[in-house]
């Protein structure tokens, strides 16, 4: 089951950036590619939990501002001869406005 | 019972022996002329110069003697050696010994003339001597002569020319140093010297020293007559032999000591200045350290013997080189090889005998010093590589090990890359796993992925594991999205006029859609510097610190930092950096080495409304983030430093007011000594200015992070403006053909620094072509990020979150 909730308006993101949403269990980078596609991963770097919604977006991917890991947006997976990955969410754009699926979110607060 | 010890004199060669010696075997009493501890006397040039305080050069203090329980008489001079009933003398009274030991040194040589013991007539042997020396200095319009154009006269000479006095020097002989230096290298010497103002005069006879209650001038027997409020008395040493004369002690130039250091009376040794051995007086350390180490070794009832060390000659004269070591006379079966270039100054010559090295004389560049002495004391065999000797061991094919061997020999566990603690077994591993070339090697194992120093080491391994199978990497792409270098893709921009990194891709061939963390920071960059006015700053294609105008931390904190022109601060801007370290709770406040407060765990949010309070109070981002100019450091010259020769604090505000803002390749530090002390540190900066009386050194390319590396000479002009001009030509000049991330001093030693030269200094027409584009560009970027940052529409666009759940959970 999925629960969306409208975040925010697409064009609140910038091109190649992020943003971020708070959770109760942390913070969730907001990425907008060049193409106009969102995704939404934990906004912590496997590596030393840098924030990666500050790191360059380029093609699918982010680099971790801190030490260069690069991490792929749509599977949460670092790249290269690094290992580790970060949680990825559900998120979708209808109409111009980004929906984020807040079922995982809210079931861990709850839990 | 325990030995009682008496030694006199507290000089640097009883302090060694004292150091060197098991004192808790003995019941020691020092006694010292001089009402002060032990300090290295060699070092009393660079104390006259001002270049460092006394209480640098003190090697054995109070609290020292007291820890190894000797007891000290300092100020007390001994008068008399009672050799039958074992005591020394003071106007004190009488100290018994058992053993005894005499280290009185010398004292400076007064020539014997009319005059020399006039007040103003000094030596150069103690601190005395040097605050004696410093008051002179202190007087308007000051002369000094210097009789005595040896080691210790030319220090004198130097340091007294650096405190500005107006120095002449007396030498006796045909050239200066001859003792150590040929008569080639005793010219290149003089005329060093008398380039920086200081009167040579050799074949001088003193004839007699003139004044009434005080020295007023030096005669010459040939007539002349030198002005002068201070005499410094540097013609030789003459050892302190009275006690043992007195006491019936063999005496020849110097107390006679055998090879123990014991002299011809019982339980009665010498060591130091005041010595003799084998018809030698020794005046250089090193040898009377190793007497040390004998005389202590004899004391304790252990056998040694002195046998007297090839010593070498270097004079601690700031700016110049000059090295001396052996034996440099002509003779019958001596051969020599010499080496000169006039233009640079610098002159070489070995001496050789049966092919072997016996003396060297070097002048101007002294760096392979230690290799010429290192084959003369091991008397090494030189036929084989006699034909490139003299350029020293860059020169020998066969004395260089094969880096490839080098590697080779490396075991697996030797850590290649220190940055990410990769060792070469992994990289080997990775080789043959298929990774090839160094960006394979460097994706898959992260070797060289940091700062790239081993990046070359890499490659080593690369070439000793695949083999014939290497191939020298061809001139790489900047990263894996392009085969283009920086210089191939700069000049493309320019001559394409390439506007945007997505026109840049296009038309390069870029192989990924939007190019990566390496190559998007550095097209922007190139855009921003080649066109200024027509580009828009791409903030997605900057590193977090530039977007956000801030340092981030490692706990995704960042630092803020105010600019501080030049280093000057008042109340007022200090206040309100106090009151915002405590509004914003900033856990910890550093100050910088560029002169600066560093504010540091500041969170992110909270950066806006910090910069709006610190602009509030007239400060301005200081860029301590950037990849531009970072600091421009001064020292506080004219204004209050009664050494400055300049404005450097007003020249260092001006230089930065002019060139803040601006982006560059990699950052940019400057700064401005007031005069050749450089407390600013002038000479490891990206450009570096050094006041002197006559206008202003610039120097350019220095480093001093990762590479240890001095600025280069870039012109010497006489006016602030043409200062301005060069600091500013230069940048411009950096800021359009270096590589991105390449410091200055690495760009210099890829294009040269003759070209840059010949660009900024000797055409003025394109000196002025780059300032006035670098007003251009200064024209949209002379301006506070953090004033721009802190309006509203930022706080909606950027800095607060984008939606906050936790409210949501709530519910």
């Amino acid at each position: 089951m999925t629960s969306w909730i409208d975040i925010a308006a697409l064009d609140d993101v910038p091109p190649r950036g992020a943003r971020v949403v708070k959770t109760a269990h942390g913070c969730v980078a907001i990425f907008r590619t060049a193409q106009d596609r969102v995704y939404a991963i934990d906004d912590a770097c496997p590596h030393k939990k840098g924030p990666l919604s500050e790191g360059i977006v380029h093609g699918t991917a982010v680099t971790c501002p801190l030490h260069n890991w690069v991490i792929d947006l749509q599977t949460g997976m670092a790249q290269g001869a690094d290992e580790g990955h970060v949680n990825t969410y559900e998120i979708k754009v209808e109409n111009g406005r980004i929906l984020l699926d807040s079922t995982r979110l809210m079931a861990r607060t709850a839990a | 019972m325990t030995c009682k010890l008496v030694v006199i004199g507290a000089g640097m060669a009883s302090g060694r022996m004292l150091e060197e010696l098991d004192t808790s075997a003995f019941d020691i009493t020092l006694f010292g002329a001089e009402p002060r501890g032990n300090y290295n006397r060699i070092l009393l040039s660079p104390v006259l110069a001002g270049e460092q305080e006394f209480n640098e050069i003190i090697t054995h203090d109070a609290a020292w003697y007291a820890e190894q329980g000797i007891t000290t008489r300092f100020g007390e001079t001994v008068v008399k050696i009672d050799k039958k009933k074992k005591l020394v003398v003071t106007p004190q009274g009488t100290t018994p010994y058992d053993k005894l030991v005499i280290a009185t040194g010398s004292a400076s040589f007064f020539i014997p003339v009319q005059g020399n013991d006039l007040p103003g007539v000094v030596g150069f042997r103690d601190l005395d001597d040097v605050e004696a020396m410093l008051a002179a200095a202190g007087k308007t319009d000051p002369k000094a002569v210097v009789i005595g154009g040896g080691l210790l006269g030319l220090e004198a000479a130097a340091a007294l020319h650096k405190q500005g006095m107006e120095v002449t020097v007396l030498h006796l002989m045909d050239h200066l140093m001859e003792r150590q230096l040929d008569p080639a290298a005793g010219y290149l010497l003089q005329k060093e010297l008398e380039g920086r103002g200081i009167n040579v005069v050799c074949k001088a006879h003193t004839a007699a020293i003139l004044g009434k209650d005080h020295v007023e001038a030096v005669l010459l027997e040939e007539g002349d007559l030198f002005p002068a409020d201070l005499v410094v008395m540097a013609a030789g040493i003459r050892p302190e032999t009275r006690l043992a004369i007195d006491a019936s002690i063999r005496v020849e130039r110097g107390i006679w000591v055998d090879d123990a250091m014991q002299t011809t009376a019982e339980d009665i040794y010498a060591l130091g200045e005041c010595v003799e051995h084998d018809t030698v007086v020794y005046g250089l350390v090193a040898p009377l350290f190793d007497m040390a180490k004998v005389l202590a070794k004899t004391l304790q009832g252990q056998t040694a013997a002195f046998v007297p060390p090839m010593v070498s000659t270097k004079l601690k004269v700031t700016g110049v080189d000059l090295f001396s070591v052996g034996d440099f006379a002509e003779g019958e079966g001596r051969e020599e090889i010499v080496f000169r270039d006039p233009a640079r100054g610098i002159y070489k010559r070995l001496i050789l005998r049966d092919n072997k090295i016996i003396g060297v004389v070097m002048y101007g560049d002294t760096a392979d010093s230690g290799w010429f002495f290192d084959k003369l004391k091991s008397g090494e065999d030189i036929s084989e590589i006699r034909e490139t000797l003299i350029f020293g061991p860059a020169y020998q094919g066969g004395e260089m090990m094969d880096p490839l061997a080098l590697v080779a020999a490396m075991p697996d566990s030797a850590e290649i890359c220190g940055c990410n603690g990769v060792c070469k077994g992994t990289i080997v591993q990775a080789i043959q796993d298929g990774a090839t070339d160094l960006g394979a090697i460097k994706a898959v194992t992260k070797a060289s992925a940091s700062c790239g120093s081993c990046s070359g080491l890499v490659e080593q391994v690369l070439a000793v594991t695949l083999g014939d199978d290497f191939q020298a990497p061809a001139p790489a792409g900047i990263c894996a999205c392009t085969d283009h270098s920086h210089e191939d893709i700069r000049r493309i921009i320019k001559s394409q006029q390439l506007k945007s990194i997505p026109a840049v891709m296009q038309e390069m061939s870029w192989k990924t859609s939007c190019g990566c963390h390496i190559c998007r920071p550095a097209l922007n960059y190139y855009l921003i510097a080649e066109f200024p006015l027509d580009y828009a700053d791409d903030l997605q294609s900057r590193f977090v610190n530039e977007r956000n105008h801030a340092n981030i931390q490692k706990d995704g904190t960042y630092s803020v930092v105010p600019r501080m022109w030049g280093g000057i601060t008042t109340p007022q801007e200090l206040r309100a950096i106090a009151d915002a370290a405590e509004k914003y709770n900033v856990p910890t406040i550093h100050v910088t080495g560029g002169q600066r407060i560093d504010l540091l765990g500041v969170q992110r949010q909270d950066l806006p409304a910090m910069w709006a309070d610190l602009n509030g109070a007239g400060l301005v981002s200081g860029h301590a983030y950037s990849k531009g100019l970072r600091t421009v450091k001064t020292c506080v010259g004219s204004d209050h430093c009664r050494f400055g020769t300049q404005d450097s604090t007003g020249l260092g505000i001006k230089l930065e007011k002019i060139l803040w803002g601006s982006w560059t390749p990699h950052k940019v530090k400057l700064a401005v000594s007031g005069c050749p002390r450089n407390c600013a540190e002038a000479t490891c900066k990206d450009l570096g200015v050094i006041c002197v009386d006559s206008g202003y050194q610039v120097s350019v390319a220095g480093a001093a992070g990762m590479e240890l590396k001095q600025t280069e000479a870039l012109a010497t002009v006489e006016t602030e403006q043409e200062v301005i001009d060069l600091a500013v030509a230069f940048i411009q000049l950096y800021r359009e053909s270096a590589a991105y991330l390449d410091r200055p001093y690495k760009w210099v030693a890829k294009v040269g620094l003759g070209w840059v030269i010949e660009q900024v200094v000797d055409d003025a027409e394109n000196r002025a072509a780059l300032c006035e584009r670098f007003e251009i560009s200064q024209s949209v970027y002379r301006t506070d990020p953090w004033a721009e940052q802190a309006k509203p529409e930022y706080q909606t666009n950027k800095w607060a979150t984008l939606a906050d759940l936790t409210l949501e959970a709530a519910q």
